[in-house]
């Protein structure tokens, strides 16, 4: 099986390491209790104290998307304002190109907030009182750069998002959709190579929401941010991730390669979370073909390395004994059999599971 | 005999009760007699409740309620002068303000007043039936010869508006930044707001002497500003949480963030107090006219004084109009500023 994982060779662009968060009135005092392990409820109910965040190590690497997924009180949205430090950790460090955002003062706080970082919300949190084109423009604002200048910027990234001719709009003149896209167009505005995307596409109907998604990897395959998209969504994960997390209650169960997630989970937890999703529409071919082919071997046909099992499924017209050479630009690097396939479709069982049933 | 003397003999404190005994004030009951001019000096009746006054009949040492309020005579008194050294050319440039605006909106002949005032109501209100309403109460009041005293009066509510805004604007900006600075502002704020009317007077008439402009403006100030401030620390205060984040994230400084967000989204509210401000302003113009504010009313004290009843009631109804008037206007401006805000 290829790893096609985030690239481990290049130094990541932030590096999360050691991260506590306790929300609390003296959260030093609970954060050697919390280190030891005690338990999150066993620490709300001895301390009065919550915690948000517990050893938290991440590599979010340039120019890839890393989705932290985790339902709702995980500790997501606490996660992603560390890195613009929106909220201060308890303990721990957070290097954004080697720099340790903690010591930072705040001049050059605002300096990585105005020119490296960019955020989008879940709430679209644009200003009421401002025109569409002044919204997208407010990063440039900020830093003081003059009006035509700005204006001109905004209107190219407004445009790039598909709201032309709307910049003398105000936002609660747009629906739910077209308001985030205002907001993708601002944060991409700003010009910074980091993205902080908190739940952006969680307002918004599903069809719309599929519109927004396509959009962003459309965006991402021209402008190869660093994104931190943050969902509650397992599709929407799957589809966005180059790198996985998943959180439950502020820890870390397993964190990887989405596909790699799919056929090897770590935990319960996630054997659940995946149970219901389509497993013929999100797995590959690359994540499920044997490596390697010798070039005179006999095969049926080719599929691509990044085409779903959905599609070779539908290539092969539902029969099961066919072979498929796996190419990756045009070259040949595996074989998929159609008996693999049909076997990936089945859940995978925990591990945990796996230990206790054969016992 | 007074009621308590048993209490203190019992106490054995008659010695030092009788001790250097002199003639005190009068007694609060005595003064009130004094006012309905019948005679107090009686020991006899049911017993009294124990109060400073009582007990004072029985035992000269104990101290009586008048010399309390005598005290706090004695207090303005003593303080007077260094108070006035300090809070008279502070609050000058406020009689400046009032008898400047005072002379130019009286001097100003009527054919060039009245329109600019119309234009002005146009201005912020951009609404035709407020515009036109404002014209034809000025017509009207012109009619009755009403004109010059509520023009006047109009300028005392001007000059206070402004400056309530000007000192009150600031002020709930910063109760809305600091906890601490609203938790001792707001008793501060009630107590203003519930004082009654009247009472703000007393103080004033000890320091400043009745002619005076800046007399009634520090009244109707104090009064008024109460809702500018408390308004703009709630505006402020409601602004959405997630457009405060999304301005830190985008890394605005504490000055781009109030100046660029807050005060923008807290507008609406701040206008509200304005009106209100306004409102009330114009509530104490009547109690201004008795320390020599000029306007519509002087008109109405005079109704009252000398039973003028048509005078007064004339004042009072122009008084009203220009309540109106007022209200529409800014209320209006204010719903412009809603609509191109509106965020929910
Ligand atoms: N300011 C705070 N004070 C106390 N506890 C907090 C605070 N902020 C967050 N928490 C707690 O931290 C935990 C994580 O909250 P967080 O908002 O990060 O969750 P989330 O994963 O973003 O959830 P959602 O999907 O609902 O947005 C929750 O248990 C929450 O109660
Ligand atoms: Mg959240």
């Amino acid at each position: 099986m290829t790893e096609l994982a985030t690239d481990t060779t290049t130094e990541p662009q932030i590096r999360i390491r050691g991260l506590y968060k306790i929300f609390g009135s003296t959260p030093q005092k609970v954060l050697p209790e919390v280190e030891k392990g005690m338990s999150k409820p066993d620490v709300l109910a001895e301390y009065q104290h919550v915690v948000g965040l517990r050893e938290i190590d991440i590599d979010i690497h340039a120019g890839k998307t890393t989705v932290i997924m985790g339902l709702s009180g995980s500790g997501k949205s606490t996660l992603i304002r560390h890195l613009n430090r929106l909220i201060e950790p308890t303990t721990g460090e957070i290097l954004v190109d080697g720099q340790d955002v903690m010591k930072m003062n705040a001049a050059e706080l605002r300096e990585l907030r105005q020119t490296r970082m960019s955020m989008v919300f879940q709430k679209f949190a644009l200003l009421p009182h401002r025109t569409v084109l002044d919204n997208a423009a407010m990063p440039l604002e900020v830093r003081a750069v003059a009006e035509d200048k700005r204006h001109a910027e905004a209107q190219k990234w407004l445009a790039r998002v598909g709201l032309d001719g709307y910049g003398p709009s105000y936002p609660h003149q747009l629906s739910g959709g077209m308001q985030q896209r205002v907001g993708i167009a601002r944060a991409l505005t700003s010009n910074s190579d980091i993205m902080l995307m908190d739940e952006a596409f969680s307002a918004l109907d599903p069809l719309i929401r599929t519109d927004m998604q396509n959009l962003l990897l459309e965006l991402q395959g021209e402008l190869h941010k660093t994104i931190v998209f943050i969902t509650h969504d397992l599709d929407e994960a799957l589809k966005l991730a180059d790198h996985l997390v998943i959180l439950k209650d502020g820890e870390i169960v397993q964190q990887g390669e989405p596909q790699r997630i799919l056929m090897h989970p770590e935990d319960p937890y996630i054997v659940d979370f995946i149970a219901d999703i389509n497993r013929a529409r999100v797995l590959r071919a690359r994540t499920v073909m044997q490596e390697g082919i010798a070039p005179d071997e006999h095969t049926d046909g080719e599929v691509d390395a990044e085409d779903t099992l959905e599609s070779v499924i539908a290539r092969a017209e539902g029969r099961t004994d066919l072979t498929f050479k796996v190419m990756r630009k045009g070259m040949a690097v595996g074989k998929l059999t159609m008996k693999e396939v049909v076997l990936a479709l089945v859940p995978t069982v925990s591990s945990h599971e796996r230990m206790t049933g054969t016992d | 005999m007074a009621h308590y003397d048993g209490v203190f003999n019992a106490l054995g404190l008659r010695e030092w009760c009788d001790a250097g005994k002199e003639d005190g004030p009068m007694t609060m009951a005595q003064l009130l007699a004094q006012a309905q001019g019948a005679d107090a000096n009686e020991t006899t009746g049911p017993l009294p409740f124990p109060s400073l006054d009582s007990l004072h009949e029985a035992c000269g040492k104990i101290p009586q309620t008048r010399e309390m309020t005598a005290g706090l005579e004695r207090f303005f008194l003593d303080a007077k002068d260094s108070l006035k050294v300090v809070l008279d050319p502070l609050t000058q440039p406020l009689s400046w303000m009032l008898d400047g605006a005072l002379w130019l909106f009286t001097s100003t002949p009527w054919w060039i007043l009245i329109p600019l005032l119309i234009a002005l109501t146009w201005w912020v209100s951009r609404s035709k039936p407020v515009t036109i309403f404002v014209a034809l109460s000025f017509a009207f009041l012109g009619a009755i010869d009403h004109l010059e005293v509520a023009v006047a009066t109009l300028s005392i509510i001007f000059v206070c508006t402004g400056l309530c805004v000007l000192i009150g604007v600031p002020i709930g900006i910063a109760m809305s930044k600091y906890d601490g600075l609203q938790k001792t502002g707001i008793p501060v704020l009630d107590l203003l707001q519930t004082l009654p009317t009247f009472v703000y007077l007393i103080p004033l008439i000890f320091l400043f002497s009745v002619t005076e402009s800046k007399l009634y403006g520090i009244a109707i100030i104090l009064y008024a500003v109460v809702p500018v401030i408390r308004l703009t620390d709630l505006g402020i205060r409601l602004v959405d949480k997630d457009v405060i984040e999304a301005a830190d994230a985008f890394g605005m400084t504490s000055k781009q963030k109030l100046f660029k967000v807050e005060i923008p989204l807290a507008l609406p509210n701040i206008m509200a107090g304005v009106n209100q401000t306004i409102m009330m302003s114009l509530a104490m113009v009547v109690i201004a006219s008795l320390v020599s504010a000029p306007g519509l009313g002087v008109l109405v004290l005079r109704g009252i004084r000398n039973l003028e009843i048509g005078v007064g009631l004339i004042a009072g109804l122009g008084i009203v109009l220009l309540a109106v008037m007022l209200d529409r206007t800014s209320k209006a401006a204010l719903a412009r500023v809603d609509v191109s805000r509106s965020t929910r």
